[in-house]
Formats: structure tokens, sequence, C-alpha cells
């Protein structure tokens, strides 16, 4: 084995291991305020109603229970039917969060795909779809979410598919060109000669090196389609049935809370989205600096 | 796969590739004409370089024979089958019995993989082998030809790890793995230090005596194709100008252009008497040829006989030149006045 050792010589320097990406992130500041927002959040949606007392949907017994203000009972006081606010919050971060990330979900399957359709294969392909994209890209997407919804009925699976349907084109265009500089890798005539064919080139040539790009711009995504999310129920087309921030807002404004300065009920759906959305944002843009060499800065 | 020593494993017949390009100062496309008519016969277990300047078309014609481009015309007869008309899975099905080294280490390897991944692909790829551990044993033995020993412990190596000669060298066993009658390798040592090009090259002539496998070899230092190959085809602007034994065309060069190639190569000896041409000028546009021959316009010869029209006018064949084994050609209307400086 000694010998063996001596014989590899200079071969055998030990190799640095790359830290992670989740390292990375960690290590950064932003990266790693959005990670501890987006753990809170998360916790908060999934554990939250099933511990806190009270049901959402509960109205109150009298007039007495309308509008009260936070309390040790109600942490966040009573709607303007005596519902428990702080069961609708963690409720509505439930819905927020899953249509949020059902709809990146969608955006993302049809935005990579079509993305590196039209990098690899070019020519007429790459015309058409970014035609499409393009299309999709400056038409005004909230009227038309309005028109859609308007159209196809108020409940989550339609303004999920509604939201996604329009979030992925950015992730389209940055995909392809991507994709158009990977194909020009060497590795892919190399792929094609050893009898690869299109779809093993795409899926073990070109998809790995794409992967963390998807991931950055996914996580970017998914505040886009919260607050799309929130947009649409606030201006009520979103699903009756279920409670979101956005709804909250929607029916705070509707009935009155605003004016009556009942604070305790616009101000915490209100917060929720921006920090959620901010999460998000720390995190999408993080991992794109960590995952980019060319943005990291210093070393 | 292949019959006797004189089967051709490849013959290339009027091949041309074209790109559509930009000129400056020119508004829309115009045409340029890489490879411009270019016939070649590589017989099995033969070394053929193909030997020219940067931008003449040479690796355009080694695309064109991977079919990693579209030619314009002509016909790629690899073992009897024309390769031009194939698509899909039927080309697929041909590929393992042509393979390619490309020249630069450092872009075809995938940095993501082990080597051993790296080398066991073609045959995943291919379906060859009977199991993962088969395929394993494959690859380790191809490693080991390359000269990548310990296999074992190389194979575990990322390929991000290796230097240039070492990943080079992966990129032999990938290719050989297949068995292929033909290797098209792309200025395979051109990347790599002058140190390194030595144990490259005797890896790639092993596997030429041992797997008896053809080499189209592309090259732009003639001196590094006379060591390695048995003949050489002299390119200029997407057009074979010369071809012949590599003794023959480097001791008695009949084109002008191939004198001025080897009069530049450096010798010790003086015996071939130290009178160099350089060339003036640079290799014309592939998108403005030059008419009749279309070397002319750099002819050291053409000046000499005082600018005959027939170069100017009539784009010379290839026409045989005497000599001892035969097989030496060169497009040149006059071939016989080369003698007179």
């Amino acid at each position: 084995m000694t010998s063996d050792q001596a014989a590899q010589g200079i071969d055998d320097i030990e190799y640095e291991k790359p830290p992670s990406n989740w390292t990375l992130l960690w290590g950064d500041r932003m990266g790693r305020w959005g990670i501890i927002i987006l753990v809170v959040v998360t916790v908060l949606a999934v554990f939250g109603p099933m511990i806190w007392p009270f049901d959402p949907a509960a109205v109150g017994e009298d007039s007495s229970s309308i509008f009260q203000p936070p309390s040790s009972a109600h942490w966040l006081g009573t709607d303007e039917l005596g519902r428990d606010v702080f069961s609708q919050f963690l409720m509505g971060a439930r819905i927020s969060l899953f249509v949020g990330i059902m709809a990146t979900l969608i955006a993302t399957v049809i935005g990579a795909g079509i993305g590196v359709m039209a990098g690899f294969f070019r020519g007429p392909v790459d015309s058409a779809a970014m035609g499409v994209t393009d299309f999709f890209l400056v038409v005004p997407a909230l009227p038309l979410m309005i028109a859609l919804a308007a159209i196809f009925g108020q409940n989550l699976l339609i303004v999920i598919i509604v939201i996604g349907a329009l979030a992925w084109p950015r992730t389209a265009r940055i995909v392809r060109s991507q994709t158009l500089s990977l194909r020009e890798r060497q590795f892919v005539p190399r792929a094609r000669s050893l009898g690869a064919s299109n779809a093993r080139i795409i899926r073990t040539n070109i998809t790995p090196h794409l992967l963390a790009l998807i991931v950055a711009n996914t996580i970017l995504v998914v505040a886009g389609c919260i607050l799309a999310e929130a947009t649409l129920s606030f201006i009520g087309l979103g699903d009756p049935n279920r409670i979101s921030w956005g709804s909250m807002l929607h029916f705070g404004f509707v009935s009155g809370a605003v004016g009556r300065g009942a604070w305790w009920y616009f101000l915490p759906p209100g917060l929720g989205i921006l920090v959620v959305v901010l999460g998000f944002t720390l995190v999408g843009q993080s991992f794109e600096r960590v995952t980019n060499p060319k943005m990291r800065g210093g070393a | 796969m292949t019959g006797g020593p004189a089967e051709p494993v490849l013959s290339v017949e009027g091949l041309e590739v074209h790109y559509r390009v930009r000129v400056p100062g020119q508004r829309g496309k115009v045409t340029a004409r890489a490879v411009d008519g270019v016939d070649l016969v590589v017989h099995a277990g033969e070394t053929l370089a193909l030997v020219g300047e940067s931008g003449s078309g040479k690796t355009s014609i080694a695309n064109a024979v991977m079919r990693l481009i579209e030619p314009a015309a002509g016909r790629i007869v690899f073992d009897g089958i024309d390769l031009v008309p194939l698509r899909g899975r039927a080309l697929r099905k041909m590929r393992p019995h042509f393979q390619m080294i490309f020249q630069d280490p450092f872009e075809s390897l995938d940095p993501r993989r082990t080597v051993l991944d790296t080398v066991m692909e073609p045959l995943v790829i291919n379906g060859i082998g009977e199991s993962a551990d088969d395929r394993r044993k494959l690859a380790l033995v191809a490693l080991a030809r390359a000269g990548l020993t310990p296999p074992e412990r190389m194979g575990a190596r990322f390929t991000h790890q290796l230097s240039g000669g070492q990943r080079q060298r992966v990129a032999i066993a990938a290719a050989m793995i297949l068995e292929p009658a033909l290797v098209v390798a792309d200025e395979p040592v051109s990347m790599l230090d002058v140190s390194l090009r030595a144990g490259i090259l005797t890896v790639m002539a092993d596997m030429r005596d041992r797997l008896g496998v053809a080499y189209l070899f592309i090259t732009h230092d003639l001196s590094l194709a006379w060591m390695f190959a048995d003949r050489i085809a002299v390119v200029y602007l997407g057009r074979v100008v010369e071809e012949g034994t590599s003794a023959d065309l480097i001791d008695s060069p009949a084109h002008p252009y191939t004198r001025a190639l080897v009069s530049v190569i450096p010798v010790p000896e003086t015996s071939r008497d130290a009178q160099r041409t350089v060339l003036s000028g640079e290799t014309p546009n592939p998108s403005a040829i030059p008419s009749g021959c279309r070397f002319h316009t750099r002819c050291p010869l053409y000046r000499e006989l005082g600018e005959p029209a027939r170069c100017r006018e009539v784009d010379p064949m290839l026409a045989e030149v005497h000599s001892v084994v035969g097989g030496h050609r060169a497009a040149c209307h006059f071939i016989d006045q080369q003698g007179v400086s």
C-alpha cells in the first residue's frame, strides 16, 4: 500500500470538497434571515391550526362578540361575525403558502420545459416558444387573471392553475438562455457522438446543470404567486370557501373593519403577506448569489 | 467488422459544409463554403492526418464525418453505408462504430461525473454489458489501457480533479471502450503541455496496434502528422490540395502550399537546404473564395511564373504526382514546374 501511494505521487493531493449550497446559503446573512422567516411561517401554517383552539369559521354567539379587540382568549380579536382572527390568520397562512407553492410548481414545469426545448432545439421550436413566452410576458397579468378567474369560477384549483399559467414566462426566458449556452459546451456533441438521443442529452447533460438556476428562480416565483393569490382574493375572486390572507383583507375591507379602526383584522394578514414574500425573496436572491460564482462577492 | 487492409472504413465523397455568416459591412448573411468538395479515404487500421491552418475547414470535416453538423452536399460512406441520409435511431445505431476525441478535455467531459461513470457512459447509452458490474469491469480495463493506473483509484476521481493529460486519457478510454473502427481525433494534443503530448500519442498509437482502429487525425501541425500518420491530406480553404503517404508528402511536396508548410518545419539537419518559404497574407475568407485556383492569391509559384491566367481562371483538380509508392496527388496546374526555383 505504501509503495502504491508513493507511486501515486502528486496525484494524491486531497481535494477540498466545495461547500454545499445550503452551507453557503446559511452563511449569507440575507439567506439566513430568509430561511428563519420561512421556517417560522411554515411551522405556524402547518401546526398552528391543529393547536389553536378556535374554529376559524365559528361565528360569535351574539353582537357583543363582534370586532372584539385582542384579548388573552382571542389573541387577534374577532371579526365582523365574531370569528377568531388569529385562527383565520393561521389557516390563511396555510392557504397562501399552498396556493403559492402549487402555482409555482405549475409555472416551473411549464417554464423550464418550454425554456429547455426552445434553447436546445432552437430554430422554429425556439421562435414559436419565444413568441408565446413574449406574449405572456407583455400581456397584463392581473386583468387576464381576473378574466380567467371570473370565467372558470372560484375554487382553489382554478386559482392555482390561473396563477401558475401566468407565472412561467420569466422562468422560460432564463432557462432558455442558460440552455443555449449549455448546448454549445463540448460535452453535448460528445454525448451525441456516443449515441445519446436528444431526450437523453437533455436529461443527463443539460438538466443537471440547470437545477441550481431553476431552484433559485422558483423561490422567487413563489413570492410572486403568493402576491397574485392575495390580489385575486382581495378583489373577491379567490375561493370563497377558503380563508387566505387575501380573502381576510377582502372581508376586512368590505366589512368596514378599516373604517372602524379594527386594525387587528386587516393588519396581520397584510404583514403576513409582506413577511412571507420578503422571506422567499431573501432566500431566492441569496441562493441566486451563492450558486452563481460570478455574483459571489469577495473571494 | 472490416475486411482486408485495403478495405476503406471511411470514404468521403464531394463533401461540402456551408455556413450562413454575417460579413461586416454587408447586409444580410452570405454563404461561407467552409468545406468545398472534399474526397477522403481512410482504410481500416490506417491513420490519415488532415493538416491545415485554422479556418481551413478541417474541424468542419471532422464534425461532418461525425454527423454532428449537417453537410450541404456529399456522401460520407462508413463501412459501406452512407451516413448522410441517416436520422434518429438509425444513425444512433451506427455511432458506436465511429468515435471522436475532442480537442479540449476540459470542455468535453462533464465535471460532475466520476471518471468511471464517464467511461461507462458509452456502454450505458448503447446497452452494452450484461450488468453494471460487467460494465464496471470493462471500464476498468479501458482505463488501464489508456494509462490511467491504478484504474480503481483513478475511476473514483471526478473529472475536474484531473490534469488535462489525464482527462484526455479518460476521453480516449471512453471512445475506445466501444471498440470503434474509426476514431476522429480533433487536435487531441493541441490543448496539452508539450511534455504530455508524447504520452497521449503513445496511447493512441498503442490502441491502433492493439485494436486495429483507424484514425482521422486533425492537426495544424505538419510535423506531428508526419510523426503519427500513415498518410497526410493537406487542406486549404475547404479543399484537399495535396495528399500522399507521410514520407512522400514531406520529402517531395508537390503543391506550393505544402512546400511552404514543409519548408518551415524545423529540422536539425540541413540536407533540405534551409530555404524557407514564408507565406504572405492570411487565408482568404471562405465566404469569398478566390476564383480559379483558390491558393493563387498567396502562391509563390504563381508570382514566379509571371501570374499565368490559368491559375486565376481554372480550378485545378487533384492529379497524380509521380512517386515511388503512388497515391500522391496534388491540385496544382504547374506541378511539373516545382523544381524550377
